[in-house]
């Protein structure tokens, strides 16, 4: 008889369903997984360590660049902690801005994870669906921040500016007639807030026709239903949050049990799952995103400029914190000596330390500062939901056949920037 | 101080007694410091007792206090140098706790190892070996995480360089990737300044 033995397979770093540089070590027996060991680091830029070196606002910026799939949401834990260490009050319309682009990100984030873990376990059409949509959110972000990408939108005081009253147009050139272009300028004919609510309206079409695709469909099923199951003890045992927490049954948001901005003013629903498999958790982003779509509605009624009460400033007043208008800058001494200390030296942040976190598309992202009360942050150190997740790798994959330890990273939602920082 | 933080504080103080090293709330969160010897016990508690119901434990990292503050102005040379600082979450209680624990020796940072209370902790204990040089008692998986394979020191720590001790380039004679010691000067664009309080009327802002 022939001898049998388990032998170790290398998965990564350079693997399509890796979603970035995942090294993985299975240790198979035939083709069931029997170890899992995740090496990670691959992408490891330590922003930490930067984040020391540099002023409270030029750190800033990293915060995109971890979960790039999802950007601007990975500031607001950043500036919520540095506000909460100043106690500097935010103006309620940037606070409502903020909200309606945390719920944007939020779609454009589960609309790559939906799409690429669809992608992962061979349906193809799938991410050319969700990427149509984030053309869209793309296009949104750029209007707004200027960057299709890493906006770097959210400031310690509120947002950087205001939302723009002309969303940009395209023009007739060699490659789009006038009929192409007027067509897809008919949403964008008036202020940003028309072109999202444009958006908001159409999206719930986009969702039915992502779940026609996806929800009842045989295959999807088979990869999907009885994969990765995590009891709730386990869940909150290995640290889960966000749609990995949920998907097990437990119902925490922290949008609504620990409630930050104006999420106590919005209504929304939280869906929760009921087995902890894989197919649970798609079907909690699924309907995530719907209802990410009911808060940005409820956040664009509050911020029309016709209703008195959206209007007012995005940034406050505080000028050790946040600059002067440039005009007020050129006219008068003491705003122009706040400008220059305020990008010269930077924000003075009283010592304390604090820990701030937010609902992150992946789960629970939090910020932990020690301040020493000088210019740049003592130690700042970044949760991420991915981490954790994926940490539990050995867990959910063992036992599993090989080609469904391609299925639960999808599940997971990883993404290095995020797990490696 | 709203009335759930005096709850949990309370219920703390009570169930631990003199097992707290100090208790403090600043900025609407709790802090408890204890020391390495009841490190263990006191997170069992933290996970088991009725009244505390710690069950998730969200964060643990490193922290190296050598440069903290004025340094030249307060003698750290006896202080201890590295703390395990963990953030805990009840969600049946829906509260949180920031748990703080400092190895005694600073040549060779020691505390308990918490797997075995949470298990999501495994991959945060790997991470501040790797950057802090904490060990870990009793884990048994503590190896490197995020630096790379070979690497040698914990950059994290404040006496290791941000460029790092070693560059890596293509050595055309050996003609392979080789490591030699970083070429570049280290310059800082901004200082690191602590003003004093009210520096340049700004208000007072320690609200607790």
């Amino acid at each position: 008889m022939a001898e049998i033995r388990n032998y170790t397979l290398n998965f990564g770093p350079q693997h399509p369903a890796a979603h970035g540089v995942l090294r993985l070590v299975l240790e198979m027996d035939g083709e069931v997984v029997v170890r899992a060991d995740p090496h990670i680091g691959l992408l490891h830029r330590a922003t930490e360590k930067l984040a020391e070196e540099r002023t409270w606002i030029q750190s800033l910026p990293y915060l995109d660049r971890l979960d790039y799939t999802s950007m601007i949401i990975n500031e607001h834990p950043y500036v919520m902690a540095i506000e909460r260490l100043l106690g500097v009050e935010v103006p309620l319309r940037a606070q409502y801005i903020r909200v309606m682009f945390d719920e944007i990100t939020r779609i454009h984030n589960h609309l790559l994870s939906i799409g690429t873990q669809a992608l992962d376990v061979g349906a193809m059409t799938m991410v050319l669906y969700t990427f149509r949509e984030r053309e869209d959110i793309a296009d949104i972000l750029e209007a707004t921040t200027g960057a299709r990408m890493h906006g770097a939108y959210y400031r310690p005081g509120g947002v950087y500016r205001d939302l723009p009253d002309r969303m940009p147009r395209y023009e007739v050139n060699k490659f789009k007639n006038a009929e192409t272009v007027r067509q897809l300028n008919e949403a964008r004919s008036g202020s940003l807030l028309d072109f999202i609510e444009d958006f908001t309206n159409r999206f719930p079409i986009y969702c039915d026709e992502y779940e026609t695709l996806l929800t009842d469909n045989r295959i999807w099923k088979q990869r999907l239903v009885g994969i990765g199951v995590v009891s709730p003890e386990r869940a909150l045992q290995l640290g889960f949050s966000g749609p990995m927490l949920r998907g097990s049954g437990i119902e925490w948001d922290l949008r609504r049990k620990q409630p930050y901005e104006v999420y106590d003013r919005l209504e929304f629903d939280i869906p929760v799952g009921v087995e902890g498999d894989c197919y649970d958790r798609y079907l909690v982003r699924m309907e995530e995103m719907r209802q990410a779509n009911r808060i940005i509605k409820q956040c664009i009624a509050w911020l029309r400029a016709d209703s008195a009460k959206g209007a007012g400033p995005v940034m406050t007043d505080n000028h050790k914190v946040a600059p002067p208008s440039r005009e007020k800058m050129k006219g008068n001494m003491e705003e122009l000596i706040h400008h220059f200390k305020l990008f010269t030296e930077g924000i003075h942040v009283p010592a304390g330390e604090v820990y701030s976190s937010i609902e992150h598309a992946k789960g629970e992202f939090g910020v932990y500062l020690i301040s020493d009360g000088a210019n740049k942050p003592y130690r700042f150190k970044l949760r991420s939901a991915a981490y954790t997740h994926l940490s539990a790798m050995n867990e959910m994959a063992k036992g599993h056949m090989i080609a469904d330890a391609v299925t639960i990273i999808g599940t997971m939602d990883i993404v290095f920037g995020d797990v490696d920082r | 101080m709203s009335a759930k933080l005096e709850t949990l504080c309370q219920s703390l103080q009570n169930i631990l007694g003199e097992r707290i090293g100090t208790l403090t709330t600043a900025l609407g969160e709790v802090t408890l410091v204890v020391s390495a010897a009841n490190y263990k016990g006191v997170a069992k508690t933290l996970r088991d007792h009725p009244d505390l119901r710690f069950d998730q434990l969200i964060d643990l990292c490193g922290v190296d206090y050598s440069t903290y503050g004025d340094a030249a102005a307060t003698d750290t040379a006896g202080s201890p140098r590295y703390a395990a600082v963990s953030h805990l979450l009840s969600v049946e209680k829906n509260w949180r706790l920031r748990l703080r624990v400092f190895a005694t020796d600073n040549d060779y940072p020691m505390v308990d190892t918490l797997t075995d209370v949470w298990n999501s902790v495994n991959w945060f204990e790997r991470e501040a070996f790797d950057l802090f040089g904490i060990m870990f008692n009793g884990h048994t998986d503590l190896r490197r995480i995020l630096t790379d394979y070979g690497f040698i020191g914990h950059p994290f720590r404040k006496d290791f360089p941000i460029f790092g001790n070693v560059e890596m380039c293509y050595d055309p004679e050996k003609k392979r990737v080789i490591y030699q010691p970083v070429t570049i000067e280290p310059r800082t664009v901004t200082p690191r300044i602590i003003r004093e309080e009210n520096y340049g009327g700004a208000q007072g802002t320690n609200h607790g």
